[in-house]
């Protein structure tokens, strides 16, 4: 029995679904069940919170490498909460929004979130620069059509592309070099994405079908019985 | 940036010098290319971080031209009749935000501008607080005479991910009963004609995470048949142009497709001439990065050539 019920719930929800879609008057039943999965998703917040205190509160206690990240990860965690959930230092009081303007969550999304996030990503630049130095060799026939296309997407994508080729007539606009970078996105790109996106497509539905099925139960976990 | 009088000749000298250092350095690495020397990382970086650090403090701007993608949702927008709605959804966080903030900024002045009603919501927990800055730093100080529930609407974050699209493509007001100042759906005016997606002229998706773009076009703009256009993170670009043109009427990429929209949008309204264009102030950091990563490339391929001659040898 625990293996059939939940087999039997995963089949008869995943059929009403495929059916809500193509049949009109069972349009609703499809829309409820996506608000009752709405209503699921908002419990991950909670799940996610509880992780991360889980992790982070173990790490402390049993004083493990670099524990002392998890206090300010930590008190981080326990001030933000507190600020936005109380509306503490919001112009607007209890009623407001979290986030209206000037209020302290916002403050703090603002000067502190914010440019930590940015800093995280704009280290990127370092690490593709210096990526792009090592493989965009033309040490063979694939790796020179890599380098050239590499090429005009990042001279496309500055204004020193349009200068260098902006003499080009109108009529052969295709060639100045981000239209250039736009068709090599728009041609060659496209393809290999559809590709793939056709490919994963059908994996989803394949997959879909062996669950509704029943066939894959790997979802359900270990059965220690 | 803007720089006081005396200050301007300053400027001048810092990035003269600075673009002196960037070009005498890579002229000494190309010499030493041509020697079959192979350039050590931490000089690249060095390199990267002169030529992102000159353009910020030492400003360099340059003129952009819309490429066709872009032009397709400043044409789009400009063609809506006054009093159209847009949604404009902000689907990303604080990482990706430097390089599609500014295009969110620049839809919403150019929507604005034209008297289009805005619905802003978010599929990101992290949106809403993103939104509040768009609200604070273009809506509430460019269009001071803008009310909120009846010229836009705020309608903040709703988790579920593409749920929530799944909802809304039939009934907003089943996922969305109240706006983030928690007003009633029926009683903001702005909502008056849209009970679901598919009373709205335009969706604009910026971001480039998932739930996203591609979530907008499966569940809602194909469905619906409502036009979208997006603006994406130049890193997920790619993965957009196989909707384009069909489902996706255009698309911004990275902060160039931002600043081709700033460019595009102080050219047909010089009001906008003096408000704050990110996207085309940060394509100096950009291009000089991109100029300096080409040259490396360049560089490389050398030193690679001139050792495989001798290895020849």
């Amino acid at each position: 029995m625990r293996r059939e019920v939940p087999l039997f719930i995963t089949f008869f929800i995943g059929m009403l679904l495929i059916f809500s879609v193509f049949i009109p008057p069972m349009e609703s039943l499809g829309e409820d069940f996506t608000v009752f999965f709405d209503i699921i998703a908002v419990f991950a917040f909670f799940l996610g919170g509880g992780n991360l205190l889980r992790v982070h509160v173990s790490k402390l206690t049993r004083q493990k490498r670099d524990w002392q990240y998890s206090i300010v990860t930590l008190l981080g965690f326990a001030v933000t909460l507190v600020i936005g959930l109380f509306k503490i230092g919001n112009p607007g009081g209890i009623a407001a929004a979290p986030t209206a303007a000037g209020s302290l969550f916002q403050e703090i999304f603002d000067y502190c979130l914010v440019p930590l996030g940015a800093t995280m990503y704009s280290l990127l630049a370092f690490f593709v620069a210096s990526a792009s130095y090592r493989a965009f060799r033309a040490k063979n026939r694939e790796a020179t059509i890599l380098l050239i296309a590499a090429f005009i997407i990042l001279l496309g994508r500055t204004p020193f592309g349009t200068v260098v080729t902006g003499w080009i007539p109108e009529s052969f606009d295709v060639l100045q070099v981000p239209n250039l970078a736009v068709w090599i996105m728009n041609a060659p790109n496209l393809a290999g994405q559809r590709a793939i996106m056709i490919g994963i497509g059908l994996g989803v539905v394949s997959m879909s079908l062996r669950v509704i099925l029943g066939i894959e139960r790997t979802y359900l976990g270990e059965d220690k019985s | 940036m803007f720089y006081p009088g005396p200050l301007v000749a300053l400027v001048d000298i810092g990035r003269t010098i600075s673009l002196v250092i960037i070009g005498g350095g890579l002229l000494w690495l190309f010499i030493r290319a041509l020697k079959g020397k192979e350039v050590d990382r931490r000089v690249i970086f060095l390199f990267i971080f002169i030529a992102v650090a000159t353009p910020i403090l030492f400003p360099i701007t340059f003129g952009e031209k819309a490429t066709r993608v872009v032009k397709a949702v400043y044409d789009k927008i400009e063609s809506l009749p006054a009093g159209s709605t847009v949604i404009i959804s902000f689907d990303f966080d604080p990482a990706m935000a430097p390089e599609v903030q500014p295009m969110a900024n620049a839809i919403t002045r150019h929507c604005l501008v034209k008297g289009h009603k805005i619905i802003f919501m978010s599929l990101f927990a992290t949106g809403q607080a993103l939104l509040t800055q768009t609200l604070r730093d273009v809506v509430e100080t460019e269009f001071p005479d803008k009310k909120e529930e009846v010229d836009y609407v705020n309608l903040g974050y709703k988790a579920g991910n593409e749920g929530v699209l799944n909802v809304i493509i039939s009934d907003f007001k089943k996922m969305f009963p109240t706006d983030v100042n928690n007003i009633p759906y029926d009683s903001i005016p702005a909502l008056d004609d849209v009970s679901s997606c598919k009373d709205v002229d335009l969706i604009v998706s910026i971001g480039g995470g998932k739930p996203g773009v591609k979530e907008w076009v499966l569940f809602v703009g194909d469905p619906g048949r409502v036009p979208v256009a997006c603006g994406v993170a130049a890193v997920v670009a790619p993965q957009m142009y196989p909707y384009y043109p069909k489902q996706l009427l255009g698309l911004l990429g990275g902060i160039k497709g931002a600043a081709e929209y700033e460019s595009e949008l102080i050219h047909n309204y010089p009001r906008f001439k003096d408000v704050d264009t990110p996207g085309l102030r940060m394509m100096g950091p950009q291009t000089l990065a991109h100029m300096v990563i080409i040259t490396f490339i360049l560089i490389g391929n050398l030193s690679f050539f001139i050792k495989k001659r001798k290895d020849r040898q």
